[in-house]
């Protein structure tokens, strides 16, 4: 029964969404995302929800493609299932209560090349589509605590 | 460690960047999380040596910084102007030169109008272990080992006042702590220090000639990425007869004009000087690091 249900989550998997370029089958799981949710959605809310979110996470990615210090990372990526799975983290760590169907962070950046400086730049990038948004400066940080630690399944060199 | 030699140092350091190819690279530090510049030079608050390593390199590169600090006092000023390097956010070479201005005072103390107390001061900072900013799901802070060589130039005044010394080390072990989820930084030092007001009456005196640990500690709130208030605290030893010593406070606002240049305005009080009472005035820093 597990086994037929894994066989059935990779075989959702193997077949993209519409836009997004195929991928190598993995395991999906929340704890993919890499950071526990909030226990409440006040975050979620304080993320302006749903529309917030899309909003922030469009601004981050476009961001990041014009920011010269990291725009190369982001070459030849699908960007279009980036903007969908970091939509989904966001959310899912937000408390917003979504399913995060993307890889790991370690998998996901596997072989990038990224630095310190780098995570460095993208957490800028964030600040800078956040206050866009208007979020709480003290709701910025409690999100960024989330995302901190990740720095050990990112930066690889 | 001669001036010389931290400046050879240097020379050689930055000379070294280019050769150690493409993953090499300068800056990548998030704002303000170098800290500011301490009195004594090191990455830190004000008052307070911090666990933060100068300048903006990660672990992939050198930073450095170049500070210059007054502290107006009612009857005194206090200037500094100051350099570090910092490698691989791992290690932290500094220097400042401290120059203490006794104005008036001076001649009530017997030393004449505007006699000069100066002070070199050659520190090394060590980041041990934890990152400050980044492990976020850890409470262990980023703790990191010093010391400070000081060499004072009036060796016999501070002889005369009962100071024992013109030449002191400090040693200390700094623990620093971003609560990113509160907006907090935190910081606590020991630092185990003879010094007579930072070392600039000396070290050692009439009263005790040992060392003895003291404290140091800060804490700020973040209010934008480019803004820090804050307070700290510093114990002192008394250890001369003439004049006691009491903690220094101050509360600090720090600002990031730009990504290399930061300012720091504090309100300090720094007790009582070689006899003269309440010395409560106004600290301002500025900061260049790349």
């Amino acid at each position: 029964m597990l086994i037929a249900a894994v066989l059935l989550l990779q075989a959702t998997v193997a077949t993209p969404p519409p836009g997004e370029e195929p991928i190598a089958p993995y395991m999906q799981a929340d704890a993919n995302a890499g950071a526990k949710p909030f226990a409440n959605d006040q975050l979620w809310q304080a993320f302006h929800g749903s529309a917030g979110v899309s909003r922030i996470v469009n601004d981050l990615v476009a961001r990041n493609q014009k920011d010269p210090r990291i725009s190369d990372i982001f070459r030849n990526q699908d960007m279009v299932r980036l903007r969908r799975t970091l939509k989904e983290q966001f959310c899912y760590i937000l408390g917003g209560g979504c399913t995060y169907t993307g890889r790991d962070m370690k998998t996901a950046h596997k072989d990038m090349g990224i630095q310190q400086a780098d995570m460095v730049a993208l957490v800028e990038n964030l600040q800078a589509a956040m206050r866009a948004e208007h979020v709480v400066f003290a709701a910025q940080n409690r999100f960024l605590a989330k995302l901190a630690p990740m720095h050990r399944d990112v930066v690889e060199r | 460690m001669s001036r010389s030699a931290l400046v050879a140092a240097l020379a050689l350091l930055f000379a070294a960047q280019p050769a150690s190819a493409g993953d090499r690279r300068w800056g990548g530090k998030l704002l303000l999380t170098n800290g500011v510049t301490s009195v004594e030079g090191a990455a830190g608050g004000g008052l307070a040596t911090w666990a933060v390593i100068a300048g903006n390199e990660t672990r992939d590169g050198v930073g450095g910084k170049v500070n210059a600090t007054l502290v107006a006092l009612p009857d005194f000023d206090l200037e500094s102007f100051g350099a570090a390097i910092g490698v691989n956010d791992r290690l932290e070479l500094s220097y400042t030169h401290q120059s203490f201005d006794t104005r008036a005072a001076g001649a009530a103390l017997g030393l004449g109008r505007g006699f000069t107390f100066q002070q070199d001061i050659y520190g090394a900072k060590l980041r041990v272990i934890g990152d400050a900013v980044w492990d976020q799901d850890s409470w262990l802070p980023q703790i990191a080992v010093g010391v400070q060589h000081k060499r004072a130039n009036r060796g016999a005044i501070i002889r005369a006042v009962g100071g024992r010394h013109d030449r002191g080390t400090d040693f200390y072990v700094a623990a620093t702590k971003v609560l990113l989820s509160r907006s907090l930084v935190l910081n606590a030092t020991v630092r185990a220090t003879k010094a007579n007001q930072f070392g600039l009456l000396g070290f050692g005196g009439d009263r005790h000639d040992h060392y003895r640990p003291q404290f140091e500690g800060s804490a700020g709130i973040m209010l934008s990425p480019r803004f820090v208030l804050g307070a700290e605290a510093r114990t002192k030893p008394s250890n001369l007869n003439f004049a006691c010593e009491q903690t220094a406070v101050d509360a600090f606002a720090a600002w990031a004009l730009a990504r290399n240049v930061s300012l720091t305005a504090a309100y300090v009080d720094l007790g009582d000087i070689a006899t003269v009472r309440r010395q409560r005035g106004a600290f301002l820093s500025i900061q260049g690091s790349l």
